[in-house]
């Protein structure tokens, strides 16, 4: 006759419990996303490959020592100065574009340098070459990396400002945001993208060690 | 007047009975979303250099990732650059293998969109990181990101 009845369960501290495990989540959750220069390897050449013949004035040439000094074409160089440097060098527009398909994209009409002949052809043909030395330290690696890509998208974007009144930036987001794709931005993008196309090649390193 | 005095008396006391439910489903919303980190680390948490050009990596289970840096355990492991493929230092050698792994765990449809991101710190040298592209390009992996924060952002 005592038990007639089970005695409830005081859930009073239930929210309590809730909480502990609550604010133990919430301490733990990183919410942050991977994000990183991204590159594209070249692929792996077949044997025997003979590369191609670039004109000397179509590369640009940037070394870099195991003190984490900058040489630009064959001159001592600051980081700070790097990114005026490569615009000057890639929009220099200075001859003809790369054949596409047979067709000569012709001149740079859109470049704004000061089309000299001793510097790049078209931002096309403009291939900027980076070594660095087997002990220079990663971080001004990725520094002048960081310096080079920054240079392009300045361009990409003084271009897109012209011609479709916004920033490259704001094209290519507009674009992800209609999950890629309306074909209208597609294109514009991909215009922006082959006018200043990125061609950035790691030249193997110097090896001293 | 009694009537008056007796409803003032107090404020009525807010109910609190959906507390542990509302709390409940914040718990299990962090619960979903929290990522524990699956491999533990063995080398130096890596200082990721700066950058400001970064592109976010956007599908997760299509990220393989790479970590280099110093060693923990500089007695056991030594010094220098060492390399961290899933839970253990491992040889440059090692990331062929590491890398047919990691696409043996996505359907071949995707293996293009493999990435390869590295994490590495701002003082390893180039030397390691060439080692480790050539790798790369060997077994053909060749979508690559080099893990970086944006200055600003924690």
């Amino acid at each position: 006759m005592a038990r007639k009845e089970l005695p409830e369960i005081n859930a009073g501290s239930m929210a309590d419990i809730a909480f502990l495990l609550l604010i133990f989540f919430l301490v733990t959750t990183t919410m942050d996303v991977d994000s990183g220069i991204s590159k594209k390897l070249s692929e792996k050449p077949p044997e025997g490959y003979v590369p191609p013949i670039i004109k000397k004035r179509n590369i640009f040439e940037i070394n870099i020592n195991r003190n984490n000094e900058l040489l630009v074409e064959e001159e001592p160089m600051k980081i700070e100065d790097l990114k005026a440097a490569t615009i000057k060098f890639i929009d220099n527009g200075g001859g003809l574009g790369k054949l596409v398909e047979g067709v000569s994209t012709g001149e740079c009409d859109y470049c704004e340098g000061a089309r000299s002949t001793a510097s790049s052809d078209h931002p096309n043909k403009a291939i900027i070459s980076v070594q660095s030395d087997r002990g220079t330290k990663y971080g001004m690696y990725v520094r002048v990396q960081n310096e080079l890509l920054k240079a392009y998208s300045e361009l990409r974007d003084r271009l897109s400002l012209k011609k479709y009144n916004m920033t490259y930036t704001a094209l290519e987001q507009a674009f992800k945001d209609t999950n890629r794709n309306d074909e209208d931005l597609k294109e514009k993008v991909n215009d922006i993208k082959t006018s200043y196309p990125q061609i950035i090649s790691d030249a193997e390193p110097t090896s001293a060690n | 007047m009694s009537k008056f005095g007796r409803k003032k008396k107090g404020m009525p006391a807010v109910n609190t009975a959906s507390l542990p439910d509302i709390v409940f489903m914040l718990l299990f919303f962090f619960m979903v979303t929290t990522t524990m980190r699956e491999t533990s680390l063995k080398i130096q948490n890596p200082k990721l250099p700066n950058a400001t050009e970064v592109k976010k990596l956007e599908h997760k289970s299509l990220v393989s990732t790479i970590y280099v840096g110093k060693a923990v355990d500089v007695e056991k492991e030594g010094t220098g650059d060492k390399i961290q493929l899933n839970d253990k230092i491992a040889n440059v050698n090692d990331i062929a293998a590491f890398i047919y792994n990691e696409r043996d765990q996505v359907s071949e449809a995707e293996v293009p969109y493999m990435t390869t991101s590295i994490k590495a710190d701002v003082d390893c040298n180039v030397g390691t990181i060439t080692d480790i592209k050539l790798k790369l390009r060997d077994v053909n992996a060749l979508k690559l990101s080099l893990s970086a924060r944006k200055p600003g952002n924690e």
